[in-house]
């Protein structure tokens, strides 16, 4: 009885299989640390708001999870072969938004005009661009300032609302926070992606479902029937709910948990490098620093105490013992996947402490000094650890460093003001754009109103500017790889920022899935298939 | 009496203003909200302009007198993290932390009047014994810990319940429970174990001493010699004289708890005012933090206030005369 039965069971099965097609389709829970601010897509340029947006809202352009740049809602772009000042897209005809109405080119300047309004969070990329026009329905023009050779690396951030439902519900441009009145678009979306919109309840649940009519279907899995995005705050409770089987896929897991998880059979854990670098930097222009000891000189102003400093750092050790193994070690602050990465400009320095002493000595220093080291504890991972880490190895060269380890609010406040209020601080870069040039204009080049705006080292170099400024100009690519090839070399000599490693990402969800690292931690969710039963 | 109700509330008002002052004049050192704000392309210009736009260049008590003026008629802003109402964000999670404290609160009150008395009565028989050494685990572990074993012992491994968030809630008007559904139900039992335990302990240990030391009163003695029954004197006479100082501490205590769940809320990613109130300390989100804190402000004169008057019911000799001066 029980055989037949099965073999009854067994069959029925498999006619249900064959019914539904070799594809299966299924919901999908995905638990994260933090819920997106809002999914206005103009309002937050956050990593957890993009991850979220990107599944409603798509762009002229898209990055895949290893950050290679692939058309989306434009098929293809070119800059006018008379004008380098012109940048030409294509757009994909059929494409329809959610309710309906049909993508054109008036929603992509609509779009483009609302990004770069001061309430947009995303002004930042635009700032080049002088406008957005439309040829045709299905062709947009923008015009930039001066040649822009690089703008379109920016346009997969520039996400694409509907120019007629942003108007009918009076959501034209993003939330102003001095308005008191809600904007329509924080908790509604009507966006051209994969998925749409059912209901949001900031930090408990957003719920989506499949977007049958999903221009794009033929190009993607797009397995998923229902995407539900649960953001978990807690390390502990986020890695419990996967442990029992309430989510699918976990974004955020704690370095402390990977080991223990990869030994569980119904679990998949996949780690990868992110598009982030941690560093230390230094005010290195000063006449005479507050949080140190040394009376009327800065001693991070001499080149050699901070090669001294760059040696003392051991590298391996932070990998090993403070990020378990989850990060790659570094000699640059530049993520491997950004234009002009080489593998010399990566290679960190090999500890050594008595030649660190020796240069020590030379600068002056022979028996070290003592300053103020200032540390986020709820950004990067591990910060604090690294810190502490950090300032043992200094104390074995002399430098006896102070750490003072507060939350992100605060510390960042500190390395953007102007002047800086840090004089040795940690922080980490991404770059959107994975060009060197979005590096050099916010780490290196001289403070002015626009640049430099994250460079709280003080380091001014006239020259550097100039070749600096010159990259977002430059329309002959070889030449402008060398000129970042050249700044490097120049840069990476300088040693104003102390590079300590490439932060890792890690994956966790159960064995059907398969989702890669993305390398911008925006995983994009239509592409899961699911594998098996 | 009116008298009484009223001049409690002016003295609340004023206490609610000190709280709001002392609040808002300590929001400058969690940070800079416009760091949050703006994303990490902003440039220098852009950041003094929104700056200038939320009005944070004003003197402190300039941003104060804004807040009062527009929290006396009710609107506390837009919150900055999350672009909305702030007052409609606390109206949205204020059911979820009520539902817990009020639940364990109850949890608390009902198992811990009757440990302690059965502690007091078998005051040395094992199980008081046994009961007496768990609270003391109670009293000494942190909140979070138990928050963390429990998911791990009914959620991991045995798969019972829920471990985050307040699974289907029904929505009555405004206000949401989970008290109608199957999984709001189960999301309830862990939350409400673990705010509960710490109070559980606490109101045990109390009813215990105070039982103890009722029973060894003269009017106990004088009942006992009067040949009235034991369980009579302990349920009667005991027990109700026990109660009024272990009422006036609840009720004290639930205050506490409505506002300051948030550990609890954290582990449990429990939707309250607790979880809406960290996130908002790690955003500065400086309007969701005024208007929280002057909530908490509020919880605690109301529940004083009823505290009072249930001490008035309670004790015959206080409602004669000036009540607060009979204190």
């Amino acid at each position: 009885m029980k055989p037949r039965f099965l073999h009854v069971a067994a069959i029925l099965l498999g006619v249900s299989t064959l019914a539904l097609g070799a594809a299966e389709a299924r919901p999908l829970k995905w638990a994260a640390a933090g819920d997106a601010l809002t999914i206005d897509p103009h309002g937050q340029n956050e990593g957890p708001t993009t991850s979220l947006n990107q599944h409603i809202y798509e762009s002229l352009t898209e990055r895949d999870h290893a950050g290679k740049l692939l058309p989306l809602l434009a098929s293809s772009w070119r800059v006018l072969p008379d004008d380098p000042t012109t940048w030409e897209f294509k757009l994909e005809s059929g494409v329809k938004f959610h309710d309906g109405a049909a993508f054109t080119a008036d929603d992509v300047v609509f779009s483009y005009e609302r990004a770069m309004q001061p309430t947009s969070d995303f002004k930042g990329y635009l700032t080049s661009v002088e406008k957005v026009s439309k040829v045709d329905d299905l062709t947009v023009r923008i015009k930039t300032k001066g040649p822009n050779p690089l703008l379109v690396n920016n346009t997969s951030s520039i996400r694409i609302m509907s120019k007629a439902w942003a108007e009918k519900n009076g959501a034209t441009k993003a939330q102003d926070f001095k308005n008191k009145e809600e904007n329509f678009a924080v908790r509604n979306a009507n966006g051209t992606g994969p998925f749409t919109l059912v209901s949001r309840e900031a930090d408990v649940k957003t719920v989506m479902k499949r977007n049958d009519a999903y221009w794009n279907k033929a190009k993607v899995p797009l397995e998923i029937t229902e995407l539900t995005l649960l953001p978990i705050k807690q390390d502990a409770t986020r890695v419990a709910a996967l442990l029992s089987g309430e989510v699918d896929f976990v974004q955020d897991v704690p370095v402390q948990d990977i080991a223990r998880l990869k030994t569980q059979p119904k679990l998949r854990v996949n780690s990868g490098a992110e598009n982030r670098t941690i560093f230390f930097g230094m005010d290195v222009a000063s006449a005479d620093l507050k949080g140190d000891d040394v009376q009327g000189k800065n001693p991070f102003a001499d080149k050699r105490v901070r090669q001294a400093m760059n040696m003392a750092i051991n590298r391996p050790a932070i990998q090993r013992v403070v990020m378990r193994g989850e990060s790659v070690p570094t000699g640059v602050i530049m993520p491997p996947f950004v234009n002009g990465w080489t593998k010399e400009l990566d290679a960190a320095p090999p500890t050594d402490v008595a030649k660190a002493k020796a240069l020590l000595a030379e600068a002056g220093y022979p028996t070290g000094f003592s300053t103020t080291l200032h540390c986020p504890n709820d950004r990067y991972v591990n910060d604090e650890g690294i810190c502490q880490a950090a300032v043992g190895m200094f104390g074995q060269i002399g430098i006896k460093v102070n750490l003072v380890s507060q939350s992100k609010s605060i510390h960042f406040n500190l390395i953007q003001k102007n002047p800086a209020e840090t004089e040795f601080y940690l922080v980490g870069w991404g770059v959107p754009t994975y060009d060197s040039d979005y590096i050099f204009s916010y780490m290196y080049h001289s403070r002015t109103g626009s640049q430099g705006s994250w460079n709280a080292t003080g380091f001014k170099d006239a020259e550097v500017d100039a070749m600096i400024q010159s990259l977002s100009r430059e329309v002959d690519i070889p030449k402008r790889d060398a000129t970042i090839a050249k700044l490097w070399t120049r840069l990476k000599d300088e040693t104003i920022y102390l590079p300590i490693h490439h932060q890792s990402l890690s994956y966790a969800m159960g064995t059907a899935l398969d989702i890669p690292v993305d390398v911008g931690n925006n995983p994009k969710l239509k592409m899961v298939s699911f594998k098996g039963s | 009496m009116l008298a009484y109700i009223l001049r409690s509330l002016m003295q609340g008002l004023v206490v609610m203003l000190a709280v709001a002052f002392i609040a808002f004049s300590m929001f400058r050192f969690v940070g800079d909200p416009v760091v949050n704000m703006l994303g990490q392309e902003a440039t220098l210009q852009d950041r003094a302009e929104l700056t200038e736009r939320l009005g944070l260049n004003d003197p402190v008590p300039l941003q104060f007198a804004r807040f009062v003026g527009d929290a006396a008629q009710g609107d506390f802003g837009i919150s900055y993290r999350q672009g909305r109402k702030v007052s409609s964000l606390i109206l949205e999670r204020l059911p979820a932390t009520v539902e817990l404290a009020v639940l364990s609160a109850i949890f608390a009150f009902v198992l811990g009047v009757a440990l302690g008395v059965y502690a007091a009565i078998r005051r040395d028989g094992w199980i008081a014994n046994l009961v007496m050494s768990l609270s003391l685990i109670g009293v000494s572990l942190p909140t979070f810990l138990i928050g963390i074993g429990l998911i791990y012992i009914f959620a991991v491994e045995l798969r019972w319940l829920p471990s985050f968030g307040r699974g289907d809630t029904v929505a009555l008007g405004w206000w949401t429970t989970g008290l109608l559904t199957a999984s709001g139900l189960k999301s309830l039992i862990m939350p409400v174990l673990t705010l509960g335990f710490l109070q559980l302990t606490l109101i045990m240990r109390l009813v215990r001493s105070e039982m103890l030391e009722v029973m060894r009163a003269d009017f106990i003695r004088f009942a006992r010699a009067r040949g009235i029954p034991e369980r009579r004197i302990e349920f009667r006479h005991a027990l109700r004289n026990t109660l009024i100082p272990v009422i006036t501490i609840a009720g004290v205590q639930l205050g506490g708890v409505i506002a300051f769940a948030i550990v609890t809320e954290t582990v449990f990613q429990w939707p309250g005012l607790g979880a809406l109130f960290v996130n908002a300390v790690q955003f500065v989100d400086v309007p969701v933090m005024s208007a929280y804190l002057l909530f908490v402000a509020f919880v605690f004169v109301l529940t004083s206030l009823i505290v009072d008057l249930i001490y008035v019911a309670l004790d015959p000799r206080l409602r004669s005369g000036n009540p607060a001066m009979a204190k």
